[in-house]
């Protein structure tokens, strides 16, 4: 960029000892990265345990969370609408954090951010016993509109009715739709202000061009970052850091990485506010630190523990319905992690080994959210510590690196939970999902819901046979498909249009390239009920009860069907083709900001909610029941063990699920071998297996029923016990009970 | 042959099932034809039945009725389903690619495979040179004379229950004498052929040290144990008894503690072995 930026940089000594230079002429971490950090292929036993300073810090936060978890938050800000800069400096204690900032100025403390929209956040407050501020209210009601206002401005009254029904739910129309991903790495390796400087020569190209309603759009925004960009210096300052230079030690870059995510986190209560890939990046500085006998092995542990600390209390305001859908308080902050290198080389470091010690050091927890890139080819020291760890704490998940790697690069992060996006270069529009399964009711009913018998979709005939013919209901399915891709295209455009214009990313996006990848971000729920559905149908009788006005309400199904999740290509190959065809539906409409179509086979927690807006299926699945979480089959009907239900789930086409396909397994340890030597190889083997068999996303747990049937009747004696669930993990204990029985009963395989 | 089949008041339709007692070994045979067997079920499991991850085939039948036995749904042959050998290793074919990349093979279990040996023999035979697996044979070793040398070559590993060591334990926990699992297990030593042994241990029941003692001074004077698993009893597979209505005699033992197990392996430990 600018010849005087980099001079500066240059002077003060950070990059001294840093290789190569395509990195310092342009904003290009991956670069930076590949030049200058070293492989390890070593095992763990360099790693070091938690001084007394990390252990006393973080004792300090696990006294306030029972109380927090009693009563849903521990304290709100309901006077201050956050931005980057709004906040006076907070600490968990001034004398001992070692990386500072916090969201708000005081721990656990969350902040109101009205942008996503107002009813969201009175909602949250008065289910927490807060009352809103009446200035506050006065402005994002009467002077300031929102997101979620806009929204419902330019939905058609079948969206709202689409919404209602369940049909299409959680979509991101009255909160933050997050997934976006900052290159945080950025504000460390150039500072601050050669990052506005990149951004003053991308607006004054800007300014070159006619001005079409998309190059002001363009022009506003780039305005915004460089806006963001300054309250993120100022922030800083406050903080007594000069965040304008690069960092110059692998504190400062740890630092200053974090304040960049920090000011998002301040900023945007995303649905995912994930960190990307920054172990490799952070070892660089760690390692010439080390090597300059500035710190020890010890204190670079530190720094990495004091940071994830930070990154364990991101919280954000939320209100019940949400968190009926996104159940524990997630706030996504995957960490993407490993992998290989376009060069072969593996992408693991010492300080991705350092990450995964913070499980041990402050014990487990759901956050930040750990993703291992899995490849048969990583190293066997760090294969086999990342099983361990997983087979200790159930924190980590696992996604293939082989299947992302040659669409995206080497320099990729997952997004929330099984979201691939190239960082810094790349962004989504998330659009949470539809309900497959409720489609195929629909299908049968000609529009009207089955549980309220009313006519949500206009134009379709009932089928009206006693037995329902499988080329009869395949042909109105895709029909029905059909429609719903469309009404869901269409409800995506509109928010995601809004988002923009009321609730801009400024922040992140100042830190992304000025030209990126959008992608429409579709999702399926109800998978598994919907092939299991269509597999009774084809394989055995179903027949049709209706109730008095013709709806069909059940179903009795006559004789026995293959079912999704045992390896059976009967039935695996109709899941394969709802996921295809669903796909094909979507991409034949245009979208906002010429958005790539991608969908996801993830509902996160919100099988359960899905399940209960849904009635009696084909399957034999009850109304109300839940549906299995993600991609995974309905458990009890695999047969086989969870290894050829996994391999079901691998037929699943990555091509046409680009926004990946999330699989959980609650395995008992001694489902994975006799010894921990043992268990620790096998898991290892188990993800080797899945993924050369294509299999994407794994959510792994290591547990014993019995731990979780205790932990629901004792849960003050479980404060850190983690649970992945699809995409994520949780702290067990603010789980719902519903949702703990959901876990316990849907996912488990034993040994017997 | 007759002499060990009329001890065997469990098998249903054996000769049907089997050609028990005809000449047709599988590996040696010169034309190979279709051949099916009684299967309770398959399954892929991780680290239980044999090293990595597997593909078990659990045959239907079992000449003994172990008091503890977890799987007493496999006990009757009739019970099972019929599968051919094309079935079972269409199945198995599918999950090869996983099963190379994760370290492991196939393994038949039941029940007693050696109830059915032609069907098993034949099924080592496809699993280990039509698939490339590494095999293994899970066997209480009491049918181990039916196993004819052809069927142990396609085997790699064989895990073998030797439930006691005192005769008398032994007929009380399984029904059967002791003597034929022994000189099956002295048999896999002259072929030097890999065994794992596996001790199943029950408070009151088989735990007398001097018990274990001998289950593992024998196996250690064999030379082809390269491993002994001692199996904690559990109940898990008690209310398998009550669907089938029979009744689950241990109900009141408790499952050893860990400092039990422990000392149990410590006996073998002892004899020089490797016991997990």
């Amino acid at each position: 960029m600018t010849a005087t930026a980099a001079e500066a940089t240059t002077d003060s000594g950070a990059w001294d000892g840093f290789r190569g230079g395509l990195w310092r002429d342009a904003i290009d971490v991956r670069d930076f990265v590949q030049q200058n950090y070293t492989p390890y292929e070593g095992d763990s036993s360099f790693l070091t345990g938690p001084t007394a300073r990390t252990t006393a810090v973080w004792e300090k936060l696990l006294s306030m969370f029972p109380d927090e978890i009693a009563r849903g938050i521990h304290d709100v800000d309901v006077k201050t609408p956050s931005r980057i800069d709004a906040f006076e400096p907070g600490y968990i204690d001034a004398d001992r954090d070692l990386i500072v900032g916090l969201q708000t100025d005081a721990p656990l403390r969350r902040a109101i951010m009205p942008n996503g929209g107002w009813r969201m956040v009175e909602g949250a407050l008065n289910a927490y016993g807060y009352e809103a501020d009446p200035e506050v209210r006065e402005i994002y009601t009467r002077l300031r509109k929102t997101h979620n206002e806009g929204v419902f401005d330019a939905y058609t009254p079948e969206i709202r009715a689409c919404r209602t029904s369940g049909i299409i739910t959680g979509l991101p129309d009255a909160y933050g739709r997050g997934r976006i991903i900052g290159d945080y790495r950025r504000v460390a390796l150039y500072g601050v202000d050669r990052l506005i400087a990149a951004k003053e020569d991308g607006r004054a190209a800007l300014g070159e061009q006619w001005p079409t309603e998309h190059v002001i759009r363009d022009r506003e925004e780039i305005a915004e970052q460089i806006k963001a960009l300054k309250e993120l210096k100022a922030m800083a300052m406050s903080y007594g850091h000069d965040i304008s230079g690069p960092a110059r030690t692998g504190r400062e870059a740890v630092q200053w990485l974090y304040f960049g995510y920090l000011g998002a986190v301040k900023e945007q209560n995303g649905a995912a506010m994930s960190i990307g890939r920054i172990d490799n990046f952070l070892d660089v500085y760690l390692q010439r630190d080390i090597e300059r006998g500035l710190i020890t092995e010890e204190r670079a542990q530190e720094f990495i523990d004091d940071f994830v600390i930070k990154l364990r209390i991101v919280r954000f305001l939320r209100t019940p319905e949400y968190n009926e859908l996104y159940s524990g308080d997630p706030t996504w902050v995957t960490w993407s992690m490993a992998g290989i290198g376009e060069d072969g080389r593996p992408l693991v470091s010492r300080t991705t080994f350092r990450a995964l010690q913070t499980l041990y050091n402050l014990g487990p927890a759901p956050e930040p959210n750990l993703t291992v890139f899995w490849s048969q080819r990583l190293p066997s020291g760090f294969k086999e510590f990342a099983s361990k760890a997983a087979i200790d704490t159930s924190a980590l998940q696992f996604e293939s690196d082989e299947l992302m790697r040659p669409k995206y690069g080497d320099d990729t992060a997952i997004a929330c939970c099984v979201s691939a996006m190239a960082v810094g270069r790349q962004m989504q529009f998330f659009g949470a999902r539809v309900n497959v399964a409720k489609a195929l009711l629909y299908a049968i009913n000609g529009g009207r819901d089955e549980r309220t018998g009313k006519l949500v979709v206009s134009g379709f005939e009932p089928v009206t046979d006693e037995y329902l013919d499988h080329a009869t209901v395949a042909q109105r399915y895709d029909a029905m498909l059909d429609w719903l891709a469309r009404t869901y295209v269409h409800a995506l455009n509109v928010i995601h249009y809004m988002h923009d214009k009321y609730a801009y990313e400024r922040l992140e996006m100042a830190l992304h390239d000025q030209e990126i990848l959008r992608t429409m971000a579709c999702g399926i729920a109800g998978l598994s009920v919907a092939a299991d559905s269509l597999s009774a149908i084809k394989h055995a009788r179903v027949r049709v009860i209706r109730d008095e006005t013709g709806l069909a309400t059940d179903y009795e199904i006559e004789g026995d069907y293959p079912a999704y999740g045992n390896n059976d290509d009967r039935a695996d190959a109709l899941a394969r083709g709802i996921v295809h065809d669903f796909m094909e539906k979507v991409r034949k409409h245009a979208t906002y900001r010429g958005a790539v179509h991608t969908q996801s086979v993830l509902t996160i927690t919100s099988n359960v909610v899905y399940g209960k807006k849904t009635g009696n299926t084909p399957d034999g699945r009850r109304s109300g029941a839940p549906f299995a979480p993600g991609a995974n089959p309905m458990n009890g009907r695999d047969e086989h063990g969870y290894i050829a239900s996994a391999l079901s789930v691998a037929k699943l086409p990555y091509d046409d699920a680009e926004d990946g396909i999330s699989l959980t397994n609650t395995i008992t340890p001694d489902a994975l071998g006799r010894t921990p030597e043992e268990r620790i190889q096998n898991l290892a083997g188990v993800l080797d297996g899945f993924m050369a068999s294509d299999g994407f996303h794994m959510n792994v747990n290591v547990l014993d029923k019995a731990t979780l049937e205790d932990a629901m009747e004792h849960p003050e004696r479980y404060p850190q016990l983690t649970i992945r669930v699809s995409g994520y993990a949780v702290n067990f204990v603010r789980l719902t009970r519903e949702q703990q029985l959901d876990v316990i009963n849907r996912t488990f395989h034993g040994s017997l | 042959m007759a002499t060990l089949l009329d001890n065997i008041d469990n098998i249903d339709n054996a000769g049907d099932m089997d050609n028990i007692g005809t000449s047709v070994t599988p590996a040696g045979a010169a034309t190979r034809r279709p051949v099916s067997g009684a299967v309770h079920s398959w399954d892929l499991s991780t680290g239980i039945d044999g090293p990595g991850t597997r593909f078990v085939a659990f045959l239907a039948g079992c000449p003994l009725t172990c008091l503890y036995c977890h799987n007493i749904d496999t006990l009757r042959m009739r019970s099972g389903t019929r599968m051919s050998v094309d079935d079972l290793v269409a199945e198995a074919g599918k999950c090869t690619t996983f099963i190379r990349a994760a370290g492991g093979g196939a393994t038949i279990s039941g029940g007693e495979p050696l109830l059915q040996p032609v069907f098993a023999g034949e099924l080592f035979h496809r699993f280990k040179h039509g698939l490339g697996l590494h095999t293994a044979l899970d066997t209480s070793g009491f049918l181990g004379a039916r196993a004819t040398d052809a069927l142990l070559r396609d085997v790699d590993l064989v895990l073998l229950d030797i439930k006691s060591w005192d005769r008398a334990t032994y007929r009380k926990v399984t029904g059967r004498p002791l003597e034929p699992t022994l000189d099956f297990a002295r048999r896999l030593a002259d072929l030097g052929k890999e065994v794992h042994v596996r001790f199943v241990l029950v408070p009151g029941l088989t735990d007398d040290p001097a018990n274990v003692d001998g289950v593992a001074s024998f196996a250690a004077s064999l030379g082809n144990v390269s491993r002994v698993d001692v199996l904690p009893f559990h109940k898990l597979g008690e209310a398998k008894w009550q669907a089938l209505g029979k009744s689950f005699t241990l109900h009141d033992t408790p499952s050893p503690t860990p400092e039990q197990t422990a000392l149990a392996c410590e006996i073998f430990t002892s004899h020089g072995l490797r016991a997990v």
